[in-house]
């Protein structure tokens, strides 16, 4: 909302300069977004007078003025091409050294076909003070000849720009500000000038509303014999100064009123009216044409303002094109209404619809201020268009209940964090309209009409307490416990702490994705079901079942930037039909070790590198590493690489991770050159960890050293390496410790469809060292398990 | 000179002049094998009288222990040169390139969250969270934002469409704000309550300054006797830790949000260094300027009686703030949207060693 600080002055009286209205709007909880002075962007232009016109010796369109600048030199010399350029024209004139407003361009000395220049007659446009191209701006005779044009419109008017807060419709108006800052001592608020009119006889069209839910008040009048010319220069300076641009006298009364007084009015051509005028419910599928051109479709949910031939208003929101004022228009009707806030705010979202009215009626304008509008919006029509104002017709009733605030002044302090006399705090209050009843310590709160958003003793607080600044709240510091600060991380928390700094100890980059992908780009992955409504582009749509596409899409973006390795990892949600699923997701691409003098070609990154990281990182989050058991992959479709993925589980269906290389469809779909690996951990898969507090298991150290064996076996090769290494290790579960797969092989000497698995076991005497029987029988119990899987003995 | 000498000093002087290890064998064969000259002495031993061997005994004793400490001598001077050799001509040049270790790093985001949960848990906050597609009874209405409301208008929010409305025919959207964990922790836990809430919010809005993803952080206290200077002390002291510095001067300005009454817009000085702005010092001092930093209030008693609390006996504050913004102006970002490319050059100038974790007792900033 804009005001000037000359507009202000016609409600606060005082001797306040503009930086001290800033200062005191950002204090009281009106923040001032800029302020404007249109005068400095005028600066360099004069009014002047055409002395003499004559053509241009060399261009037939142009004309050579000399120009009267009314500082006492002699007239300067003027090239010109508007045709309304003529002797004794007074205008203005942009001297060597201004900017002109409209396009930016500073007037310098020139030569215009072979003239010199020493200046420019400006028109409307170019001083952005309208859309008139035609010709030079042409003033009054009197127009005082070397003034500063800026004094001369009387735009040196700073403009304040002030955002108000949704809760403040009282401040949608240059009076509610002026009260506000009075309040807060800025000034003193003048009294509003009520005018008294007493019309003749009934309104010449019937007002009625038979919508009293919608439109509880319909208050109006008709004004016979009116002449719609244009609105008188004070009133039409100071509306485009605020950004409205003047239409017509009637429009910009109505207008005016709006702004400085935060009051809504809608004036209709009563010769476009058919019979009575009557708020009404909308029916369902009617349609108006509203002042901004559009068709509107309506629902029986909507109010609108409507005759015999159809709907003239969206109640509330705009005016109908048809029965707007017009040049010829002669007799008008008034309408100032109550509408129901949540009724507009609703029509008005369901339309999507906004106005300067709809901003008022849906926060709630001033129930109890209708009758003083109609009064005031008549007699700016009475004075700039005249006319023969009807009575007034009330139809309905405002719901002007006086809301009461049961108040402790004492909260001024327990909640707002000051201390205020409550003779001040009584103060504040009776200067922003409140009134106060003591009793007993407690206070009755009487709510002033304009105030809707005041219903609690809260909102008195800070009435209070925004008054006199929040500067004046002390610090206080918060309780604290005895002690050492506690832990106060939850398991989850901490799991993903780990893993995110695990992760980028192996030398992993953590990236922050976008949440919403493509269709495209989810569709691998199963597609989204948290597909949004109203996406602010198809690239941001799908809610991601997977972290994968949003890492394979910045791999490829730093592909294209020439990175050559490529490790990130992002711990985000995976937001399925069920839940948010806390993931962790990890990408190789590229090199895993770029081309060197010693290991000499650069190594691609391959499906064991995933699993190492897998499994580290499930180690280091404190997942039970070594009961996790390697299983096939369980996504479907083309996400993994069918013969080089699998799952890391706990039982069967606890699947902690998955882990690969990506299928080549999928990174080719996303333009990723080269095998890619990747591996997501699911965190909220982990097993909660059984409370047991800091000490460890005891340790006793084995006295004795371990003896290592090793054992070659043939196999099919459809046997896993996992398989293989379960059954030795169960084979004498006492002794064995550890057995681990150190070589496979196929090829010469192999069988085909064989492989040859060699498997070092470790075997842990306890008190005594092994004797070569008791060694030999267990290495039989070794080759006897191994058969059990398929695997037999090489000889 | 005995026999004995003659033979010691003729020994030493061919052992100390072998020239490798295979004439130092050669000697130690022809001096001390089974028919070395030594050997043949000490075998003479057995024929002698007790006197004779008395006397001849120590002395030939004496010639083989000093003939064998010498070869020994002699045989580690010729293997240490050797090994000299052998190492010379092992040199590389040192100069060559190891391979590099990868370097990871952790987003400033991540960074920051941890820094805040290190400086609050000091307060006495947990950290809660919430799921970010969320309801619109706990993203708007139980925070007091009606359907009707205005406010409902500042929030561009992305919706679900109907047919994804929870089972009580809740619409579902992104949240707009972190506030909804509010609201979850109020109802799930009882007072007194600290809280703070970082996670990604999401606005209907993109431009240069604006991403349609976003980090916010959110606070919450609910306790007896809590008030507005409790809320200026916690941000002033938090800010203080945050950005490591003493002179954080905060600004409050009243303001509103449907969850707070009375709602305070808090702004911190700053300067402009090298295009840069430093946070710190009064916004009123010469070459200093406010600038908005976070959003908060005291919890309106609507709110807290949504949850099922008793807004007479309970009352706190809450306040949000922008982990993005935090970080680029501690960090010194100038760029929203490189928060989320995953642009590997980026990351690894702006992210921070998986061993910089913040703590209080090393200093929050890694």
């Amino acid at each position: 909302m804009k005001i000037t600080l000359d507009w202000l002055r016609e409600h606060l009286e005082g001797d306040y300069s503009v930086a001290e209205v800033v200062a005191t709007l950002n204090r009281i909880g009106h923040e001032v977004e800029g302020v404007e002075n249109p005068a400095e962007k005028l600066a360099g232009f004069r009014v002047a007078k055409v002395l003499t016109a004559e053509k241009h010796p060399q261009a037939d369109k142009l004309q050579v003025l000399t120009v009267d600048t009314g500082d006492g030199d002699a007239p300067l010399t003027v090239v010109c091409g508007a045709p309304n350029a003529r002797a004794g024209l007074i205008g203005v004139l942009g001297l060597p050294g201004a900017v002109v407003p409209a396009n930016g361009m500073e007037l310098k000395v020139a030569a215009v076909r072979g003239v010199e220049s020493n200046g420019m007659m400006c028109s409307t446009r170019e001083l952005e003070l309208g859309d008139d191209h035609d010709g030079i701006i042409e003033l009054p005779e009197d127009a005082p000849v070397g003034t500063p044009f800026a004094d001369y419109s009387g735009a040196n008017d700073p403009v304040i720009d002030i955002s108000i807060t949704p809760n403040r419709q009282d401040c949608m108006g240059v009076r509610g500000i002026a009260r506000d800052l009075a309040a807060a001592g800025l000034g003193a608020l003048k009294p509003l000038d009520v005018p008294t009119i007493t019309g003749e006889g009934a309104p010449a069209t019937e007002i009625r509303t038979d919508d009293p839910e919608g439109c509880p008040a319909f208050f109006g009048r008709t004004i016979g014999g009116v002449t719609n010319g244009t609105a008188p220069e004070w009133m039409r300076r100071r509306l485009e100064a605020v950004g409205q641009r003047s239409i017509s006298a009637l429009v910009d009364i109505s207008n005016y009123v709006m702004f400085d007084l935060g009051r809504p009015s809608h004036i209709y051509d009563r010769a476009k009216l058919t019979g009575a005028l009557v708020a009404r419910r909308a029916n369902a599928g009617e349609t108006v044409t509203a002042l901004n051109g559009k068709n509107y479709s309506l629902a029986d949910t909507m109010t609108v303002i409507a005759d015999n031939s159809g709907v003239h208003d969206i109640a509330g929101i705009m005016g109908g094109e048809h029965s707007g004022c017009s040049e010829t228009t002669t007799d008008v009707l008034i309408e100032v209404a109550y509408f129901t806030p949540e009724r507009i705010a609703l029509t008005g979202q369901a339309l999507s619809l906004t106005s300067d009215a709809r901003s008022r009626f849906e926060r709630g304008v001033d129930p109890a201020f209708l009758d003083d509008a109609t009064a005031i919006v008549t007699a700016h029509v009475l004075a700039i268009c005249g006319g023969t104002p009807s009575a007034v017709t009330r139809a309905g009733t405002p719901p002007a209940d006086v809301k009461t605030v049961d108040y402790d002044p004492a909260l001024s302090a327990t909640l707002g964090g000051i201390a205020i006399a409550p003779e001040r705090q009584q103060e504040i209050l009776a200067a922003l309209g409140f009134s106060v009843i003591e009793q007993g310590g407690r206070w009755q709160v009487a709510v002033p009409s304009w105030r809707r958003d005041v219903d609690g003793a809260p909102d008195l607080v800070e009435e209070v307490t925004r008054i006199t600044g929040f500067d004046a709240i002390a610090s206080v510091p918060l309780p604290r416990a005895d002690g050492v600060a506690k832990p106060t991380a939850t398991a989850e928390q901490l799991t993903e702490r780990r893993l995110r700094r695990a992760a980028a100890a192996a030398g992993f980059d953590e990236a922050v994705t976008w949440s919403f992908i493509s269709e495209a780009e989810a569709a691998p992955f199963g597609g989204g079901v948290w597909s949004l409504a109203n996406p602010i582009s198809e690239d941001l749509k799908v809610m991601r079942p997977s972290l994968l596409p949003g890492l394979l899409a910045a791999a490829q973006r730093n592909q294209n930037r020439g990175a050559g390795s490529i490790r990130l990892f992002e711990i985000g949600r995976r937001y399925l039909a069920d839940a948010e699923h806390p993931t962790l997701a990890l990408l190789m691409a590229g090199d895993k070790s770029a081309r060197g003098w010693q290991a000499g070609k650069a190594a691609p990154f391959d499906a064991f590198d995933a699993k190492a990281a897998a499994l580290s990182l499930l180690e280091a989050a404190g997942a039970p590493a070594d009961r996790l058991q390697v299983m096939e992959a369980v996504t479907s479709g083309n996400i993994w690489h069918p013969g080089q993925s699998a799952t890391l589980r706990l039982g069967p269906k606890a699947v902690l991770a998955e882990f690969g290389a990506l299928h080549p469809a999928l990174t080719r779909a996303f333009d990723v050159d080269g095998p890619v690996m990747a591996v997501q951990i699911f965190l909220d898969a982990f097993p909660a960890k059984r409370a047991s507090g800091p000490a460890r298991a005891a340790f006793a150290p084995p006295a004795l050293q371990p003896v290592r064996r090793d054992f070659a076996f043939l196999a099919a090769t459809s046997l896993t390496a996992a398989d293989l290494v379960r059954a030795i290790r169960g084979a004498d579960k006492a002794a064995i410790v550890d057995a681990r797969l150190f070589d496979r092989f196929a090829g010469q000497g192999v069988p085909e469809g064989q492989v040859s698995l060699a498997v070092e076991v470790e075997l842990q005497p306890a008190e005594k060292s092994f004797t070569d029987a008791e060694l030999k029988a267990i290495a039989d119990k070794v080759v006897a398990a191994a058969a059990k899987v398929g695997a037999t003995l090489r000889g | 000179m005995s026999d004995i000498e003659a033979i010691q000093a003729q020994l030493l002087g061919d052992i100390e002049a072998a020239a490798d290890a295979n004439a130092v064998e050669a000697l130690r064969v022809a001096a001390l094998g089974k028919t070395g000259s030594i050997t043949a002495l000490l075998k003479t031993l057995g024929g002698m009288s007790p006197e004779e061997r008395q006397a001849q005994g120590p002395a030939i004793h004496g010639l083989r222990e000093a003939v064998t400490a010498a070869l020994a001598a002699r045989k580690a001077v010729l293997d240490t040169a050797a090994l000299d050799v052998k190492l010379a001509a092992e040199a590389i040049d040192m100069t060559l390139p190891a391979d590099a270790a990868p370097r990871g790093s952790v987003h400033p985001v991540s960074q920051v969250m941890d820094e805040l949960a290190e400086i609050f848990a000091d307060m006495g906050f947990a950290v809660a969270t919430g799921p970010e597609i969320e309801d619109d009874w706990r993203n708007f209405t139980a925070l007091n934002i009606p359907e009707t409301h205005p406010a409902r208008a500042m929030h561009d929010t992305f919706y679900f469409p109907p047919q994804m409305n929870d089972t009580e025919g809740r619409a579902m959207l992104l949240r707009t704000h972190t506030s909804p964990v509010q609201i979850r922790t109020m109802m799930s836990e009882e007072p007194p309550i600290r809280i703070i809430a970082p996670g990604r919010v999401y606005r209907s809005d993109s431009d240069a300054t604006h991403t349609p993803m976003f980090h916010q952080v959110e606070g919450l206290v609910i306790d007896r006797g809590i008030h507005m200077g409790h809320l200026k002390w916690t941000l002033e002291t938090f800010l203080k830790a945050y950005f490591e510095r003493e002179d954080i001067v905060l600004r409050l300005r009243p303001s509103y949000f449907p969850f707070t009454e009375p709602s305070a817009e808090v702004d911190v000085g700053y300067k402009q260094e090298k295009g840069r702005r430093i946070v710190g010092g009064n916004g009123d001092d010469d070459g200093h300027a406010w600038m908005e930093l976070l959003g908060s209030g005291m919890v309106n008693r609507r709110v807290i009686a949504n949850c099922g609390l008793d807004p007479d006996e309970w009352q706190g504050f809450a306040f949000g703030v922008g982990v993005d913004r935090l970080a680029m102006l501690k960090y010194g970002m100038d760029d929203l949207r490189a928060f989320f490319d995953g642009d590997l050059r980026w990351l690894s100038h702006y992210g921070f060693g998986a061993l910089s974790v913040p703590t209080l007792s090393g200093g929050v900033s890694a």
